[in-house]
């Protein structure tokens, strides 16, 4: 077991040079010059201080010298700075993380909470009226991107009815009640695609552990079915369940931007996006990389808690 | 419509038909409207009374902004008074190429690498699926919104070579997982045995029984496409206006939609209905052929 960690480990670390390298070349080597957007145009006339500016910035060094300098600032958590706005990447970063943090496992235990229910009502009664509702209604929710519903949620909850601010964000150490009305629509309209997601991947699980001889020996014990479908069944499946809510971290990361977007969220996404338009190509890699990194360390974690939870992985190695 | 046919009428009926007898009603009805919306996307230009979907009526006297839908315009106009059913209609021309690219360059490019790599394994099957990793370690939106913003320009060529581009690893992973388990069937232990040339196992024994998968996943595939598509036209990201997008049309009907909701209705319904009419008739396909391959 100790060893396939090791393994884990060291792919990880190799994945994250690889993506940190892959975004740096992007970044660097498609069109446009850096030194645009440091210094506006008509000051370019003046040749001596370009030259400066290029030499302070370290534009004239080769690639993979600055690769290098880049990344033994980045591993000491200095990103380096916006172009726009002078701040540091990180402490940027730092700032917006709660918003998206939060807006994610909402999202997550709000289509948790929907989609297990569901998913057991759907593989309880395989093959019924109900679990072809269940499924239908699945597939047609993948269908929903996150920009759809959430518009949707605006007309009715914000515009029609006035439950919920239409944008905006409040944070929790502000107002507890108020953070909650402002993270509700935005992470209901994440939660669309992901229920459905969820749900169906309990609901197969489901039907082929209910066909397997421990529940019929169970059921043949007399046990009532509510009992073995959440004791005996359900368990087996929750590891499936971390998994695929680890393989969508992310899409979900993607959604984020989307809605963080649409809803005018002070998040991670908002301020890619933000960088995008400004082209501040520090920020737009200090948050690439960023988020890859935490979706490559998520996806090993996952692989971890699998492997502690389920003894015949272990086995295996 | 499990109406007890004579097999032996049945059989004589054009394939088409039998193949249609076998959708459920709701598939028919996805396969009805994907026809319609490419059709409709192809020929575009030929519609008889299709508007302008560049034409802003307002700026001529002829017609007002915000109308809802009526005999002038069927689904109404927008707040340029341009008209709706038009700038759908020509909006599917971007979502449909950018999709048949992404399924294009999948299919050829990540379904040779992956049948490659699952046929002859070791070091090179390493080193792409390392490739292939790295790629895949991208939240997929957001290396797309790099990708594009750095390219600078945006017309529909660079946004559907980008989306191919970056679909290619997801192919290459199914292709392998498929060609791994395909190189250790009977037939191409026979092939080997009798001597054929590696080349030739790959091209007439591997590839051919990794294609029908690849193609089962290229519906499910353009689905996720589209709305990728979607979701980066919404954030203004896709192709340059005045060319419409589904994406962008709902992007632009936030502003008056408490004036207006239809402009914001029509493109998400039309986006929503393809994108679910590519997913059924994707999994009824995928359930069609392991219904077939568990006859075997």
């Amino acid at each position: 077991m100790g060893s396939f960690i090791a393994i884990r480990l060291v792919r990880l670390v190799a994945t994250l040079l690889a993506v940190s390298f892959l975004t740096f070349l992007l970044v660097n080597l498609l069109p446009g010059d850096a030194i645009n957007a440091l210094i506006p145009i008509e000051a370019q006339q003046d040749q001596e201080y370009v030259a400066q500016v290029r030499a302070e910035w370290g534009l004239n060094d080769p690639m993979l010298v600055r690769y290098g300098k880049w990344l033994g600032d980045a591993v000491r958590g200095d990103l380096g700075e916006s172009i726009v706005t002078s701040r540091a990447v990180s402490s940027e970063i730092a700032h917006r993380i709660p918003v998206t943090g939060e807006l994610m496992i909402v999202t997550v235990v709000f289509s948790v909470l929907m989609a297990v229910p569901l998913g057991v009502m759907s593989a309880y009664r395989e093959g019924s009226r109900l679990d072809q509702v269940i499924s239908g209604g699945a597939q047609f929710a993948l269908s929903v991107p996150g920009f759809v519903a959430g518009l949707l949620f605006i007309y009715v909850f914000a515009m029609k009815l006035g439950w919920f601010p239409a944008t905006g964000w409040t944070r929790i150490s502000n107002s507890i009640s108020g953070n909650l009305m402002t993270v509700t629509l935005p992470a209901l309209s994440l939660s669309v695609i992901e229920v459905a997601v969820y749900a169906r991947v309990v609901r197969s699980d489901l039907v082929t552990t209910l066909k397997e001889d421990y529940i019929l020996s169970a059921r043949s014990k007399g046990l009532r079915d509510g009992f073995i479908l959440f004791r005996h069944a359900l368990r087996p499946s929750s590891l499936t369940l971390i998994t695929v809510v680890g393989l969508n971290i992310g899409l979900l990361l993607g959604g984020t931007v989307v809605v963080e977007f649409l809803f005018a969220l002070p998040g991670l996404g908002k301020r890619l996006l933000d960088a995008i338009f400004q082209r501040d190509f520090m920020m737009v890699q200090g948050i690439t990389v960023f988020v890859a990194m935490v979706y490559v360390v998520v996806n090993t974690l996952v692989d971890l808690v699998y492997l502690v939870v389920d003894p015949r992985i272990r086995k295996a190695d | 419509m499990d109406t007890a046919v004579d097999p032996a009428v049945a059989a004589r009926r054009p394939w088409i038909r039998r193949f249609v007898a076998k959708m459920p009603w709701v598939t028919r009805f996805c396969a009805s409207w994907l026809i319609v919306i490419v059709a409709a996307a192809v020929f575009a230009d030929l519609i008889p009374g299709l508007a302008d979907p560049n034409y802003q009526g307002f700026l001529f006297g002829d017609g007002a902004t915000n109308e809802g839908p009526g005999l002038s315009h069927f689904l109404g106009t927008d707040n340029n008074s341009r008209d709706i059913l038009a700038r759908i209609v020509y909006g599917a021309r971007v979502s449909l190429t950018v999709a048949l690219a992404a399924v294009f360059m999948g299919v050829v490019f990540g379904g040779f690498f992956g049948s490659l790599v699952g046929f002859v394994r070791g070091k090179t099957d390493s080193t792409v699926m390392a490739v292939v990793d790295v790629i895949l370690a991208f939240p997929g939106l957001v290396l797309l919104l790099t990708v594009v913003t750095l390219l600078g320009r945006r017309d529909l060529v660079v946004i559907a070579t980008v989306i191919g581009f970056l679909s290619i690893p997801p192919y290459t992973r199914v292709a392998r997982a498929n060609a791994l388990s395909i190189s250790r069937r009977e037939f191409v232990t026979a092939a080997r045995a009798i001597g054929t040339k590696k080349r030739t196992i790959l091209f007439r024994e591997v590839i051919p029984n990794v294609l029908p998968t690849l193609l089962a996943y290229a519906m499910v595939n353009a689905a996720v496409i589209i709305l990728l598509e979607g979701a980066l036209a919404f954030l203004g990201l896709s192709v340059e206006p005045p060319t419409s997008s589904w994406g962008t049309m709902v992007n632009a009907s936030r502003v008056d939609l408490q004036i207006n909701v239809w402009p914001a209705i029509w493109p998400s319904l039309a986006l929503v209905f393809t994108v679910y009419s590519l997913n059924n008739v994707g999994d009824w396909l995928r359930r069609l052929r392991s219904v077939r391959s568990a006859a075997l």
